[in-house]
């Protein structure tokens, strides 16, 4: 018999970022809250104190930060006829563990998708119609607009300290900031940091081609800075440990620093670590949940939580796995296309080509996870998808994220990969290179999904989730246009040697390389029950008072970093919550 | 000294010591702190290695990163320590990754690692297979063939030419990849001795504070590595 707590308002599942935006906000109206987190407890110090923190070993190579495949993981596919196998050690994506989630050891890129974005298949019929839209992409609209959600990316660029330079202000285009993006109603709360040599340089040779080059928004602060919820900050020193590190020193934004002291203040939150979540439960009529049962690692015992609502923020891959462990939703079956739950799952395009300058130096280790000088002039709303035959948009981008030796030694193409030739290779190019990479959107597809795995189970018996996913023509094309854009900059810039790092038509999901954690859709938002899993305000349909959180959320994947869009969702679901919900808890579409 | 029987890498050792006079003479500034007393590599008493694979890893990984040309190799960073210290701890026992089966080890390198074994099984299993591939190549274990007969057999395995079989076709990407790390990571895991390695490039370790830097444009940083533990070089 599982062990049965005191009945809550509201159980959070999952601390990260999501989880504490939750929090916060549900606190503020005196509900009685409790997260639950299956990872360690984390905080500034001890956790990712200076210089215990600065370790690539253990936090780059090792992934002592993140989950861990023996706790959960997915199985892979590429396509229906092949046999799924485990996800058995980390590489292409790299979820959390432990309180603040991912938002502890991000990169911090910070973006609002374009507007063209949220209504993406209205857009293209609208302006070459749906036939070049390919059979088996099943794209749709946002069930919200940009504007709708303005607000709500005004409060998360706030809350999280964003720095950078807004490029329209209020419609108003404005000379170093992001021409092509959707209209902002106030700018960054923090200044762009200053560009790094390879930044710069990109920066000059992309105002040289007659593009638009602006510093990449950072969810790192630039200078002192004091939150909405008094949380304080302070100016980043470019450490050069960022991207799967905890920050040493109050600069990255993440729960820890903009969030959770403030949380823990009020007396009307807890929250419980080493809880791993193993179910949503369910009323006996199947339209509310009745709160969730998870395993108590320090007793080893199933317990139930009974609350009135269900927060799931677990990250997108675990929330998908949940809701199909517990029969939320229709599961999706990709042969059909029938069903809801795991549908249009999809993920990030990237690829980079690195400039080597003999005589130049760039001191690669003097950087942060932002760290980067952008153009979206090959972004979505500036594509010709009829002219260009394919759908999709890529920022490109260069600046150092860090210098770290064992992962970050790019040789030029050509360079032996051991022996005297490799240690000569090193010796002469280490920190005499420039990367400029791409990051582009992927669209979805009938059988990108995610459903249970029949063979494979987790430490608790329950089936892994299984991904089917590849890389499908269409995105390929795009990054066959985009490398052949850099190239611009390479014959511009007369780099003494290169090396193109860029998926080949052709190429298949390769799980072994770090590509992104950018994982998204499989419990997508939809207009109507019969499409998707959530409702605009990211309400479980059917089940009103189970509310999701986070990238399983997108109709299809945008050409950006995920956690901007994450992050004006949760807090647009909080203030549908507070506003709408709480005095009449029924479907609020 | 004592020679490793057929070890080819006696040089290194020599150099390694030269060196060692060398930083002893200016002991008290601060090189003296870059190369602290550690046993020499062949007093070392591995963790997890036999003595038959303590000679392969000596000689292989001193042919992954050799000690000619500029720049220390594996042997004067010690990453045979390090290798051995990874094996001995959670990463050779593959403590965080999943490895329930079914395990299909056919899969193509693309889908990760799919054979049953963990780092350390992997390791004891390829060494002695590898052993017996030199042995009917060359009629001698590897460790003892020549320089350019290593070359060509560490070659031939990387190629796949050496085939060892499914589950250990995996071998050659791990030690490669352990042999960086070793030569890398911070010393406090053994390898990258003084931080020889980190000097070698200009990486400044675990210095992580660069406040001035970002606009110094195409100027060298000035200063030497800083391990974890606060050992300068
Ligand atoms: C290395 C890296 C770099 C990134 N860089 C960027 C970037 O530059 N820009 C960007 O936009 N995004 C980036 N991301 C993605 C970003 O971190 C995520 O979008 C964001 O953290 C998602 O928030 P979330 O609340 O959905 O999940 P998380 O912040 O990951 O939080 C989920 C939490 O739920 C917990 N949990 C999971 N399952 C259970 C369970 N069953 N029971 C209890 N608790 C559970 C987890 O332990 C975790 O703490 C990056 C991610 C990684 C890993
Ligand atoms: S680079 Fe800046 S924000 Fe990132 S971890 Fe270091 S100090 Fe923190």
């Amino acid at each position: 018999m599982a062990r049965q707590e005191a009945k809550k308002d509201v159980v959070i599942v999952g601390l990260g970022w999501t989880g504490s935006i939750m929090g916060i906000e549900l606190a503020q109206e005196g509900l009685e809250i409790v997260a639950l987190e299956r990872g360690r407890d984390q905080h500034t110090v001890p956790e990712f104190k200076y210089p215990n923190q600065i370790d690539e070993l253990k936090y780059g190579v090792r992934f002592k930060n993140m989950q861990h495949p023996a706790q959960q993981t997915v199985t892979v596919r590429r396509n229906l006829d092949e046999t799924a196998l485990p996800y058995r050690n980390m590489g292409s994506f790299l979820p959390a563990n432990g309180v603040g989630g991912a938002g502890t050891h991000w990169n911090g890129h910070t973006w609002r998708p374009q507007e063209v974005e949220f209504h993406l298949r209205s857009y293209i019929r609208d302006r070459w119609g749906e036939q070049i839209i390919p059979e088996d992409m099943t794209i749709a609209d946002y069930p919200v607009s940009y504007a709708e959600l303005e607000p709500f990316f005004t409060q998360f660029d706030k809350v999280a300290g964003i720095s950078g330079y807004a490029g329209n202000l209020n419609g108003q285009i404005r000379e170093g900031g992001n021409p092509f993006e959707a209209p902002r109603s106030e700018d960054y709360p923090m200044p762009p940091h200053p560009a790094t040599y390879d930044s710069a340089k990109f920066g000059e040779a992309a105002r040289a081609l007659g593009y638009h080059p602006f510093t990449m928004p950072a969810g790192i602060a630039s200078t002192a800075y004091t939150n909405p919820y008094g949380m304080q900050m302070g100016p980043c020193n470019f450490c050069g440990f960022c991207e799967r590190y905890g920050c040493y020193q109050y600069s990255k934004a993440s729960p820890q620093t903009a969030i959770l002291d403030a949380l823990k203040r009020y007396p009307n939150f807890s929250y419980r670590t080493h809880a791993e979540v193993l179910r949503v439960e369910k009323s006996a009529d199947g339209k509310t949940a009745t709160g969730v049962t998870y395993f108590d690692e320090a007793t080893q015992e199933e317990v139930f939580q009974p609350a009135d609502i269900v927060i799931m923020s677990s990250y997108q891959l675990n929330n998908v796995h949940l809701m199909l462990v517990s029969g939320i939703g229709q599961p999706y079956d990709p042969a059909t296309g029938e069903g809801v739950t795991g549908k249009n799952y999809a993920y990030q395009i990237t690829g980079g080509t690195t400039l080597f300058f003999k005589d130049e130096i760039f001191n690669p280790f003097v950087g942060h996870g932002a760290n980067a000088t952008v153009i979206d002039d090959f972004g979505m709303n500036q594509n010709d998808f009829g002219a260009l035959g394919f759908i999709g948009g890529s920022y490109l981008f260069s600046g150092t994220f860090n210098g770290q030796p064992i992962r970050s030694m790019p040789l030029p193409t050509g360079t032996a990969a051991w022996g005297a030739a490799w240690k000569e290779g090193i010796g002469e190019w280490y920190g005499h290179s420039m990367t400029i990479a791409t990051h582009g959107s992927v669209m979805s597809y009938r059988t990108h999904s995610l459903d249970l795995d029949p063979t494979y189970t987790d430490r608790h018996g329950r089936p892994l989730m299984r991904m089917t996913y590849d890389w499908n023509d269409n995105e390929l094309n795009m990054e066959a246009y985009l490398t052949g854009q850099i190239e611009k900059f390479v014959d511009f810039l007369k780099p003494d040697a290169v090396a193109r790092g860029h998926k080949l038509p052709g190429a298949h999901y390769d799980v072994r390389p770090y590509q992104s954690t950018h994982n998204t859709g499989g419990h997508i938002m939809s207009e109507t029950p019969d499409t998707g899993v959530v409702n605009k305000f990211s309400q479980v349909w059917g089940m009103h008072n189970v509310f999701a959180c986070g990238a399983g959320n997108f109709v299809q994947n945008t050409q950006y970093n995920p956690t901007g869009l994450v992050g004006a969702l949760a807090y647009h679901t909080a203030h549908a919550i507070r506003t709408q919900y709480l005095s009449n808890p029924r479907p609020l579409v | 000294m004592t020679d490793l029987p057929g070890y080819p890498s006696r040089r290194s050792f020599l150099k390694a010591s030269a060196a060692g006079v060398a930083i002893a003479g200016v002991a008290g500034t601060a090189q003296a702190e870059a190369t602290p007393q550690a046993p020499p590599l062949e007093a070392y008493e591995p963790a997890y290695f036999t003595p038959e694979e303590w000679q392969f890893i000596l000689a292989a990984t001193a042919r992954l990163i050799p000690s000619e040309g500029n720049g220390p190799g594996a042997i004067e960073t010690r990453v045979p320590v390090f290798i051995d210290l990874q094996l001995a701890d959670d990463y050779g026992r593959a403590d965080d990754w999943y490895m329930m089966g079914p395990h299909d080890p056919t899969a193509g390198a693309d889908r990760g690692w799919q054979t049953p074994l963990n780092p350390a099984q992997l390791y004891r299993q390829a060494i002695p297979a590898f052993n017996a591939w030199c042995e009917a190549q060359y009629g001698k274990a590897f460790a003892v063939l020549d320089t350019a007969q290593q070359d060509a057999a560490l070659t031939a395995l990387q190629k796949g030419d050496a085939d060892l079989g499914d589950e250990l076709k995996i071998f050659f990407a791990t030690l490669l990849a352990n042999t960086k790390e070793g030569y890398f990571a911070d010393p406090m895991y053994g390898g990258n001795h003084g931080m020889q390695a980190w000097v070698y490039i200009g990486f400044p370790g675990a210095r992580a504070a660069y406040r001035e830097w970002p606009t110094r444009h195409n100027i060298k940083y000035p200063l030497g590595p800083v391990s974890i533990k606060g050992e300068r070089a």
